[in-house]
C-alpha cells in the first residue's frame, strides 16, 4: 500500500516555470483573482473615474469674469448659474423633451415587443429580433442623416402629403407656436421625432423579455373570467411588463438627456443640457459652468435608477 | 378554453407592430435609394435621375480613405484592449464570489450608461490637465473604456455556462495554466468573445460623442460624418459613405447574431 495522503496528492508539482506559476496561483485564488482583476480596474479606475472625478471637482470652481480664467476656490456659485432663467430654462426644455421621448417610445415599442414575445415564432422570432437589432446597431449618424432626406423641404414627407393633398395638414402643424417652426427639420416637432426613432429600438428588448415571462394562461384565465382585452392589458398585462418598460425608459431616458448632436442637426437653436455642455467647454472656455451642466443629467439618471431599482427594473434587463 | 385561440394575433396589434417595424427600417432603406440621386444640391425626392458616378467620385476622395483608415485602425485597437480587458473581468467576476462584484460590473456598465457627453467631456479636461496631446491614442483610450462592456456582457453570460469543474479537471491532469486557458477555456469561449470583439469594433467603429472630444485634427468616419452633416460640402459621396456605412455595420452584427443564437445570452441587448 502507497502512503500517498491526499495532501500530498495535491501537491504533486508542476514542472517548468509556467507550472510553478499555475501552482501558485492555484493555492493562492485571491492572489490570482487580483492580478486578473488589476488591469480592468486600473484602467476604467484611473482613466474613467479618476477624469470623472477631476470633473465633477471642477464644478466647484468658479470663472472669473474679467480675466476668464478659472479660479481655483471652492465655490457653489457656479451651482448657482444652472438656476439662471436661462439656464434653467435648457434643463426643464431637456427634461421634458427625454419624458415625452420616453413615453412615445414605450407607445411604439410595446406592440412590436407584445407580437414578438407571445406569436412570433420559429423564423418569425429570428426576424423580428434582427428587425429589432439591426436598427438599434446601425449608425447613428446615418440614422439621423437619414430623417435629414426625410424631414428636408424638398424631401419625401412633403412629396408624400402632397400626393395625399394634406400639405395643409403639414402647413397647419408648423404654425402652431413652440413645436412648429419654418420647416420640420429646424422644429421641435423634428427633434422629437428623430429622437424617437434614434433610441426607440432600446425599449424593445426589456419590455419583450418581460412580456416573455408572462405565462400564456395567465391571459387566457383573465379572459375566462370574463374580462374585456381592455381589462386584461390594465389589470394583467400591463402591471406585468412595467419592469421592462422602466428598464427600457431608463436607456431612451438617458440618452435623450445626453445627446446634443441630435438638437444640433435637426432643431431650432434653443439648447438642450448636451449642447450647452459643449458650448461651455468649448467656445466659451467655461469648464466650471460645463462641469456643473454634467451634474445635471447624473443627478437625474441617479434618481431615474434608484426608483428604476424599487420596482424591480433591473431583473428585467 | 384551447389554447390555441392565441396563436393568431388580433388585426390591430399586427398592424402596430408592422408599422413599428417599417418605421425603424424605412428611413435606413432611403439611404439606398439617394446613394445613386442624380441630384446634388438638395435632398429632392423623387431623384430625379439615377447615376453610378458617386460612386467613383468617392472612391478617388483621398479625404474619405484617409477617415476610413484611421476608423479601422481605432475601432481595431480599442477592440483588442476591450477584449483583454473585459474577458480578464469577466472571469473574474464569473468564476470566483468576492465581496463587491456587483460594484465592480457597475463600474463596467457606467461610461455606457451615462451620456456620451460626459464621458467625453470628462476625459478631454484631464487631457488637457495631464498635457496629454490629442492624437489616435486619445481617441483609442476613450473608445477602449466603453468597449469593455459589450466584451464583458458577452463573455460573462458565456462563462456562467462554462462549469469550474472543467479546469480544475484540466488541472488535475497537470496542464499548467496558459494550457489550460488554450486548449480547455478557449474553445469554450472563443466564439461569445468572437461575437463580442464584433459589437465592440461596430460600436468603436460608429461612436462620435466621446470622439468630438478626445479627437485633435483628425477625424475618423463619423467625425467626417458629423462635419458634412452640420456643412454639407458634396451631398452626393455623404449619400454614398452612408450606405457604404450601413452595409458595413450590418456585417458584424449578422455574424454577432449567428455566433450566439443558440447560446442563452443576447448578443447585443445594451449598446
Amino acid at each position: 500500500m502507497s502512503a500517498i495522503t491526499g495532501e500530498q496528492a495535491i501537491l504533486i508539482e508542476k514542472p517548468g516555470l509556467a507550472g510553478r506559476i499555475s501552482d501558485f496561483f492555484w493555492k493562492h485564488p485571491h492572489v490570482f483573482l487580483a492580478v486578473m482583476l488589476a488591469p480592468p480596474l486600473l484602467w476604467l479606475g484611473i482613466i474613467y473615474l479618476g477624469s470623472l472625478l477631476a470633473l465633477l471637482l471642477q464644478s466647484f470652481f468658479s470663472i472669473d469674469d474679467y480675466s476668464g480664467l478659472v479660479n481655483y476656490e471652492f465655490t457653489l456659485s457656479t451651482y448657482g448659474q444652472l438656476l439662471n432663467e436661462a439656464n434653467l430654462d435648457i434643463i426643464i426644455r431637456t427634461v421634458s423633451m427625454a419624458a415625452i421621448v420616453t413615453l412615445f417610445s414605450a407607445l411604439i415599442a410595446f406592440p412590436i415587443a407584445y407580437y414578438a414575445a407571445r406569436y412570433a415564432r420559429g423564423k418569425w422570432k429570428a426576424i423580428f429580433y434582427l428587425g429589432v437589432m439591426l436598427p438599434l446597431w446601425s449608425s447613428y449618424l446615418v440614422k439621423i442623416y437619414a430623417w435629414k432626406l426625410i424631414l428636408a423641404k424638398e424631401g419625401i414627407l412633403t412629396w408624400f402629403l402632397a400626393k395625399l393633398n394634406l400639405l395643409w395638414l403639414l402647413d397647419a402643424w408648423l404654425s402652431i407656436p413652440v413645436i412648429g417652426g419654418n420647416s420640420l427639420s429646424v422644429s421641435y416637432t423634428g427633434t422629437f421625432i428623430v429622437f424617437v426613432y434614434v433610441w426607440m429600438p432600446f425599449m424593445i428588448l426589456p419590455i419583450q423579455a418581460s412580456l416573455e415571462r408572462v405565462p400564456a394562461n395567465l391571459i387566457e384565465a383573465s379572459s375566462d373570467l370574463g374580462s374585456t382585452p381592455q381589462q386584461t392589458f390594465r389589470h394583467v398585462l400591463f402591471p406585468l411588463a412595467l419592469p421592462g418598460i422602466v428598464a427600457g425608459s431608463i436607456f431612451t431616458f438617458s440618452l435623450t438627456l445626453g445627446d446634443y448632436i441630435i438638437p444640433q442637426i435637426i432643431g431650432s437653436s434653443r439648447l438642450f443640457i448636451g449642447q450647452a455642455v459643449y458650448a461651455q467647454q468649448g467656445t466659451a472656455g467655461n469648464i466650471p459652468l460645463a462641469a456643473a451642466f454634467t451634474v445635471v443629467p447624473i443627478v437625474i439618471m441617479g434618481l431615474y435608477l434608484w426608483m428604476a431599482r424599487k420596482m424591480g427594473a433591473f431583473d428585467a434587463l | 378554453m384551447r389554447s390555441d385561440r392565441s396563436t393568431s394575433a388580433p388585426p390591430g396589434l399586427k398592424i402596430a407592430a408592422a408599422g413599428g417595424l417599417l418605421f425603424l427600417h424605412l428611413p435606413i432603406m432611403l439611404i439606398f435609394l439617394y446613394a445613386f440621386t442624380t441630384e446634388e444640391k438638395s435632398y429632392q425626392f423623387p431623384p430625379p435621375g439615377l447615376t453610378l458616378q458617386w460612386f467613383a467620385v468617392t472612391w478617388n476622395r483621398p479625404d474619405v480613405w484617409e477617415a476610413l483608415s484611421l476608423s479601422v485602425r481605432v475601432a481595431s485597437i480599442a477592440t483588442a484592449i476591450a477584449l483583454v480587458l473585459g474577458t480578464l473581468c469577466a472571469a473574474a467576476v464569473s468564476q470566483t464570489r468576492f465581496f463587491g462584484r456587483e460594484t465592480i460590473s457597475l463600474l463596467v456598465i457606467l461610461p455606457i450608461a451615462l451620456p456620451g457627453i460626459i464621458t467625453g467631456i470628462a476625459l478631454r479636461s484631464a487631457f488637457s490637465m495631464a498635457d496629454i496631446p490629442f492624437s489616435i491614442w486619445t481617441i483609442v483610450l476613450g473608445h477602449a473604456t466603453f468597449c469593455v462592456v459589450v466584451v464583458y456582457n458577452n463573455a460573462v453570460a458565456r462563462f456562467r455556462r462554462v462549469s469550474g469543474s472543467l479546469v480544475e479537471a484540466s488541472m488535475d491532469l497537470g496542464a499548467n495554466g496558459l494550457q489550460t486557458f488554450r486548449h480547455v477555456i478557449l474553445p469554450n469561449i472563443s466564439t461569445a468573445l468572437l461575437a463580442g470583439g464584433m459589437l465592440a469594433f461596430a460600436l468603436s467603429f460608429d461612436e462620435v460623442i466621446v470622439t468630438t472630444f478626445t479627437g485633435g485634427q483628425q477625424s475618423t468616419l463619423p467625425i467626417w460624418m458629423l462635419q458634412e452633416l452640420i456643412r454639407p460640402r458634396q451631398r452626393p459621396v455623404t449619400n454614398v459613405v452612408a450606405m457604404v456605412v450601413v452595409l458595413v455595420t450590418f456585417l458584424p452584427i449578422l455574424a454577432a447574431y449567428y455566433l450566439t443564437r443558440d447560446g442563452d445570452q443576447i448578443a447585443g441587448s445594451g449598446k
